[in-house]
């Protein structure tokens, strides 16, 4: 056991510092810094601008998705130097959340199931920033019940015709292409009949609705398809086999929301450590410190099973559906923290301009963002589910869908 | 980095779990707690056979010497298996007492036989029912005899000696407290049996009256030699406790695949099946920060306060939240004596007691976070 750099590891870390050092925006720096969890903040400069450009600037030197094979854009670099990476890059990887969709889940399904001449001409791209990928899964009426999606996919000739409407897609309105579940067979039990595509979200017929969030931003959308057109080229997968493609999606989705999360920790100790409450320290409080030391436990618990997922990984194994309990864990924990941060203020905590609000508010955009992690990319209630089934071998849930026709299935507005 | 054991130290794990399947399921903690027995004297005598009782101590002084990662699985097995020894106070305090502060010569004669078994010690530190405190102890040693009482001491029923902390007026210079060296056997010694939540846990109340001692080291500070030693002791009852709450997971999970209720496994209920779940994320985050610590143990790392108060707030959380939760899976069944499920739910609460409860380890952990976190 060992948590020190290896030789070619220091190595490669000196490496990622010289350069990180020379070329890293620091003109962002300061604004980054009073960045929190549902708040980049990039000062004067435009986010999206900024984060296409050090995005840009990194896959120019062979810095972007490192781990990605060469001739896709990346540095063939294993997973510690993954890690090696990005603890380097540090307060700038803030910069990256537009891409993460696309890198993180788009990318390796494409890799898993495009034709070679399709990776070679996307996933270079994608590693760039110079197009930004979204995920179209999600319906009105079919969320945690992804399989009861009702998106149809027709065949015409060599291309497929597109009706529906999706849900909550991140970052469609500034997308270039996006993957997309459809059904094609309603006939079916629900899982058999589904397929997936990539697309251009330029195409005909699609029509992208920004959705203002409860935080008051607006990173979703409503999608719309009227009669859109994707050549059969684009499928990935078999017609009908579209599930099985979505569980590398998904899969991927907890791997890359699921590492790097933000938990809150720093937020709230840098606020106990200068406030003061009933004339004391914060941090001198007894109530006080018995909830920071949970906090941290949780989050040193988050930061040292990765650590062991990658000594895994790093050894060949497969990451197993255990990686589903970072983001159940830091959800429900920001919102405690942000909770619990603002109280120890007063009214005071109530203040969301960043000018007058402790620690740039901080905890205030935690507060109204920290919802949405518990929703996002599977509920709580799913994820536990999950452990419970899978990793703890409990019977499933008696199903009152399973093995009939999707048409046969009860639903909200039948 | 390589977050793992070593394939060394999973053998002497397995085979340590293979020799407390066959002999120490739970009914050997059964009998402890139905009052048959204080302790297993057979399960103790085969763990010195494998050499256990070593693993830490180096050679030169008659251990093995395997390292402190291997010490930290057996405990992992042992906290499984709730095996009613007194490995913990033998090895984790009194030996490790010795190893960090004893002089070349205590060392000389007291660790070949701690090594080997021939003795086992403990330690013994609370003297009242409030949280111990650096003025709150009254016990003290006068020229070279200690008068004192300790209220409760884990293993005292079955340890030849302790070491105690004591007050030593004009002895110290920055420390009015000392450790010293008891033995137990000595006739101005009076031992008590205390009962307590876990009475596999065989603790005593112990007097001693004008009873010789030696002080442990040279010129060491009580307080902080103890602070230190429990940090490192920390780690070890974390594992004990991780691998308790395991097995009370695994208990809660086999229980709810076989037992029906409105015609389906109750298993299969989200009410229960979420709260599983929540059993097990307790147990992995605790066990992650346990390997860390473990780690921060084998390298005498700086960061071992932080890290050890951190495994042990963890490991303490989960075993708590993993027994109270396996009574719950079983229902009415998990409220019997006959079902083991107290057996869990007692140990996990008297573990969390051993070294101060929670709170002072929370506060622990508080105090050793570097300044910018
Ligand atoms: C900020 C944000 C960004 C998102 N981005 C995307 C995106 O880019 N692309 C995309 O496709 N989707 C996206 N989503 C959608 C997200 O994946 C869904 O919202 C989520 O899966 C839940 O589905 P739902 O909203 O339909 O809620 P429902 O499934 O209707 O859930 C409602 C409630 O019922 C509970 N529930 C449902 N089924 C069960 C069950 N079996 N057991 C117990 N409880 C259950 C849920 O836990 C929840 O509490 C995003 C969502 C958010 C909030």
């Amino acid at each position: 056991m060992d948590f020190s750099d290896t030789k070619e590891e220091a190595v490669f870390r000196t490496e990622v510092k010289n350069w990180i050092g020379k070329e890293a925006p620091t003109y962002l720096f300061k604004s980054l810094s009073a960045s929190g969890f549902g708040s980049t903040r990039t000062g004067e400069y435009d986010p999206f601008e900024e984060a296409k450009k050090w995005q840009k600037k990194k896959a120019d030197a062979g810095w972007a998705c490192i781990q990605w094979p060469k001739e896709f854009g990346g540095r063939g670099a294993g997973p510690m130097d993954g890690v090696i990476w990005s603890q380097e890059e540090g307060i700038y990887s803030k910069l990256s959340g537009t891409f993460i969709i696309g890198q993180g889940m788009c990318a390796p399904t494409m890799m898993a199931y495009a034709t070679p001449e399709q990776n070679q001409r996307y996933i270079p791209k994608i590693a760039s920033g110079e197009e930004v990928w979204c995920q179209l899964f999600s319906e009105p009426a079919s969320g945690s019940d992804l399989a009861g999606l009702k998106t149809r996919a027709e065949k015409d000739g060599d291309e497929w015709v597109i009706n529906g409407q999706k849900i909550w897609t991140s970052g469609a309105h500034i997308s270039d292409y996006g993957i997309l579940i459809t059904r094609t067979d309603s006939e079916v039990p629900k899982h058999r009949g589904l397929t997936m595509f990539f697309l251009d979200m330029k195409s005909a017929g699609v029509d992208i609705r920004p959705i203002k969030q409860a935080n008051g931003d607006s990173g979703f959308n409503e999608v719309y398809f009227d009669n859109v057109r994707i050549p059969d080229a684009q499928r990935l997968g078999e017609v009908g086999g579209g599930w099985q493609v979505s569980l590398t999606t998904l899969m991927n989705e907890r791997l890359a929301i699921g590492g790097s999360i933000a938990t809150g920790f720093p937020e709230i100790k840098a606020l106990v450590d200068d406030l003061t409450i009933a004339g004391g320290r914060a941090i001198d409080n007894p109530a006080v410190r018995s909830k920071l030391a949970d906090w941290y436990a949780k989050s040193a618990g988050l930061k040292n099973t990765s650590a062991r997922a990658l000594t895994a990984l790093s050894k060949g194994e497969v990451p197993g559906p255990e990686n589903s309990i970072g983001k159940l864990v830091a959800g429900g924990m920001m919102q405690d923290i942000a909770k619990f941060g603002l109280d120890l203020q007063g009214l005071g905590g109530a203040i969301v301009d960043p000018a007058i609000a402790d620690g740039a508010a901080r905890l205030q955009a935690m507060l109204l963002r920290s919802p949405a992690v518990r929703i996002e990319g599977g509920t709580d209630q799913i994820l536990r589910n999950i452990i419970a089934e899978r990793v703890l071998g409990l019977p499933e849930e008696l199903r009152v869908d399973k093995g009939i026709a999707f048409n046969k299935i009860p639903s909200s507005n039948s | 980095m390589n977050f793992d054991f070593s394939q060394d130290e999973k053998m002497i794990r397995d085979q340590v779990s293979k020799f407390l399947d066959q002999q120490s399921d739970t009914k050997v903690m059964r009998s402890a707690v139905d009052g048959d027995t204080r302790y297993s004297a057979d399960v103790w005598k085969g763990l010195v056979d494998m050499g256990l009782t070593g693993t830490a101590i180096p050679a030169a002084y008659g251990g093995v010497g395997v390292g402190y990662p291997a010490l930290c699985l057996i405990a992992e097995q042992l906290g499984a298996h709730l095996t009613p020894t007194p490995f913990s106070s033998s090895v984790y305090l009194a030996t490790e007492a010795i190893i960090g502060f004893g002089t070349e010569a205590q060392k000389e004669t007291w660790l070949p036989k701690l090594a080997n078994g021939e003795i086992i010690g403990t330690i013994a530190i609370v003297e009242t029912v409030e949280e111990v405190t650096e003025t709150s102890i009254q016990a003290s040693i006068t020229g070279d005899t200690l008068t004192g009482r300790k209220l409760i001491v884990p293993d005292g029923g079955i340890a030849d000696f302790a070491v105690v902390i004591a007050k030593s007026p004009g002895t110290m210079a920055n420390s009015s407290l000392s450790l010293c060296i008891a033995d137990l056997q000595h006739e101005s010694v009076t031992r008590t049996p205390i009962e307590t939540i876990d009475p596999s846990k065989n603790s005593t109340t112990i007097d001693f009256q004008q009873t010789p001692i030696e002080i442990l080291g040279d010129q060491v500070d009580g307080w902080s030699a103890v602070r230190r030693i429990y940090d490192r002791a920390a780690i070890l009852f974390a594992f004990e406790q991780i691998g308790g709450a395991q097995s009370a997971l695994d208990m809660a999970v086999e229980y709810a695949k076989e037992r029906f209720a409105f015609g389906r496994p109750i298993g299969s209920f989200q009410g229960l099946k979420h709260m599983m779940a929540d059993m097990y994320v307790a147990l992995k985050l605790a066990e992650s920060n346990c390997y860390y610590a473990a780690w921060a143990l084998a390298t005498e790392s700086e960061e071992l306060p932080l890290a050890a108060a951190t495994a042990r707030v963890s490991a303490t959380q989960a075993f708590q939240l993993c027994s109270r939760d396996n009574i719950q899976v079983h229902g009415g069944m998990g409220f019997t004596w006959e079902f083991d499920c107290h057996l869990y739910y007692r140990r996990s609460n008297y573990l969390t007691l051993q070294l101060g409860g929670l709170a002072t380890w929370e506060d622990k952990l508080v105090s050793s976070l570097p300044d910018a976190a």
